[in-house]
């Protein structure tokens, strides 16, 4: 089944998800940024899908999107935001950070515009609905040696997070 | 009209980065700042899923083929750091509010001494 209007597909996800990312950089109120962030990712796990990724698109709608922005929230309700609220947003190198941020956005496009051939133009190519099987063979197969560190990676961030957020340290 | 190609995903995730950037470099809120860490980490998924889709395509005998889905399995690591580096921060953070009563991220100087 050939995709239906995707170039309109990917410039409508596209820009719900640089509005987002400037919704997120600039509003004052912490949860008005989170819930742009959410917009976000749910943009991107839609190009995910475009780009015939269904295992990642549903984990980013699950673990970002259900999991850590939730956390986010969470944390946002804990601290209080009514006084940093009030104050100044922006640090006092904010033009520094601008500068540098643009030279390396000029750095990406300098590249690109130089690796333009490597690339081909023609349509993508279309492949068959058994991702998340491949996924999980690879995973349990090629790259289970990762997986176990990945796992070690979280019960050290679970006990750092328990340990950081205790009452007396 | 035109074709998406890769190029088109590599601009997009370089987009989303340089306003990661540019968050991280600007903000005070740290928790806008934890925020713009999660957009520059999901700016290298994009780019991983784009290229992973992109050698998909490739013929067999350069590594590429249906199967290889090496590209989508990186960014599943990415996600599980990210979970990982949410949980850390937003600790770090909650011991930092409850030690200075702020969320600013100029007065987070109490390594100094």
């Amino acid at each position: 089944m050939a995709p239906v209007a995707t170039p309109f597909f990917f410039y409508l996800l596209a820009g719900i998800m640089v509005i987002g990312g400037i919704l997120v950089i600039t509003r004052r109120n912490p949860v008005h940024s989170a819930l742009a962030l959410i917009v976000t990712l749910l943009a991107q796990a839609s190009i995910y899908l475009m780009l015939y990724a269904p295992f990642v698109a549903g984990v980013q709608i699950i673990l970002y999107a259900g999991g850590i922005m939730v956390l986010f929230l969470f944390v946002i309700m804990l601290v209080s935001i009514e006084r940093s609220m009030k104050e100044r947003q922006f640090n006092s190198q904010w033009v520094i950070g601008i500068i540098a941020a643009t030279a390396l956005g000029g750095l990406f496009i300098a590249v690109y515009t130089k690796g333009r051939d490597i690339f081909p133009d023609g349509p993508p190519t279309m492949m068959e609905g058994d991702n998340t099987q491949k996924v999980a063979s690879l995973l349990y197969g090629q790259y289970m040696f990762a997986f176990e560190i990945a796992s070690l990676l979280l019960l050290v961030a679970i006990i750092g997070a328990v340990v950081m957020a205790k009452k007396r340290i | 009209m035109l074709h998406i190609t890769t190029l088109h995903y590599l601009i997009l995730g370089a987009a989303l980065f340089l306003l990661g950037v540019i968050g991280v470099l600007t903000r005070r809120n740290v928790v806008i700042v934890l925020m713009s860490i999660e957009l520059i980490l999901n700016a290298v998924n994009l780019n991983l899923v784009a290229f992973s889709h992109y050698w998909q395509g490739m013929p067999a005998r350069f590594g590429g083929g249906p199967s290889a889905l090496h590209g989508q399995i990186f960014s599943i690591f990415v996600i599980t750091d990210a979970a990982a580096e949410a949980a850390v921060g937003l600790g770090i953070l909650i011991a930092f509010f409850r030690n200075k009563e702020t969320v600013n991220i100029d007065e987070v100087n109490l390594l100094k001494w």
